[in-house]
């Protein structure tokens, strides 16, 4: 699935405004815990958060996240959206809760990441 | 420039200060691209850079700030976060996923939730850590250039 899809399945805008609409996304991860993020997210994982601080582009950028959706119409402050283009990471914003909108990104068959158990 | 070629090794270091969400991460965010314009492979960039954030926010957290230092010799990069901050009281049950002693403060950025030293020692192949208390910590965790048996690919998309 693409960036435009994503946008067009949570009814979402554009925060950032060099937004590529092709990026490829086959996994998300949902998570209000950055350190949580850091910890399983893999290169590729479309990043799904309900906090908006600057702290969430900079985690996004080490993990190699190709994008990030903003839930709950929580408008991010302006230095993390100047962050987000500087880093050129595509971000979005949907009404939706996190709930729904991991909900309909996997009922569209976006995959979740999942540990192996070794 | 092949870095595995260099005689010296290469240092950078940054400074990080106490309590500056808006610029902590910077140093991580630097690191990952030195790293990547000297030709290292994307996962280990993205390691070292993921052990560097976590270094890092602990250095702004807890430790009153500190420097922070990226070291690329021979087979291997070292990270090493040093703070003259409060020590850590007891470094086996920090390692511990969960124990934190960071304030809510910090919990509503997304961090201290007890993952940072964890995490650091995920993302590395040889972690030590040198504590006193009232005196400060030096962490130094050591990220090896070539495949090692304990990739991180212990996650991955379900098929």
């Amino acid at each position: 699935m693409i960036l435009g899809d994503v946008m067009k399945i949570l009814e979402a805008e554009p925060l950032s405004r060099a937004l590529d609409l092709d990026v490829d996304l086959q996994t998300a991860f949902a998570a209000d815990l950055m350190s949580d993020v850091l910890a399983l997210a893999r290169p590729g994982t479309l990043m799904i958060t309900g906090l908006t601080n600057i702290q969430i582009m900079r985690t996004a950028s080490v993990v190699d996240t190709p994008a990030v959706v903003f839930v709950r119409g929580k408008r991010p402050p302006k230095e993390t959206i100047d962050l987000a283009e500087k880093l050129c990471i595509p971000s979005i914003i949907t009404t939706k809760t996190m709930f729904e909108a991991c909900g309909l990104l996997f009922q569209a068959g976006i995959q979740p990441i999942r540990r192996i158990e070794r | 420039m092949n870095p595995l070629s260099r005689q010296e090794p290469y240092v950078i270091q940054r400074e990080v200060k106490p309590l500056d969400f808006l610029a902590a991460g910077e140093t991580a965010s630097d690191f990952k691209e030195t790293l990547k314009s000297l030709g290292i492979p994307p996962e280990i960039c993205r390691k070292a850079s993921i052990v560097t954030y976590e270094a890092e926010m602990n250095a702004v957290i807890h430790g009153g700030g500190g420097v922070v230092a990226l070291e690329l010799s021979g087979d291997r990069i070292t990270i090493v976060a040093a703070d003259e901050g409060p020590g850590i009281e007891n470094v086996s049950l920090a390692m511990q996923e969960g124990y934190t002693t960071a304030p809510d403060s910090i919990r509503e950025l997304g961090f201290g939730a007890g993952m940072g030293l964890p995490n650091i020692k995920k993302y590395s192949d040889e972690l030590e850590i040198e504590t006193e208390l009232g005196k400060g910590t030096t962490l130094r965790a050591v990220i090896l250039l070539g495949p090692s048996d304990e990739e991180v690919n212990d996650l991955c998309p379900t098929a």
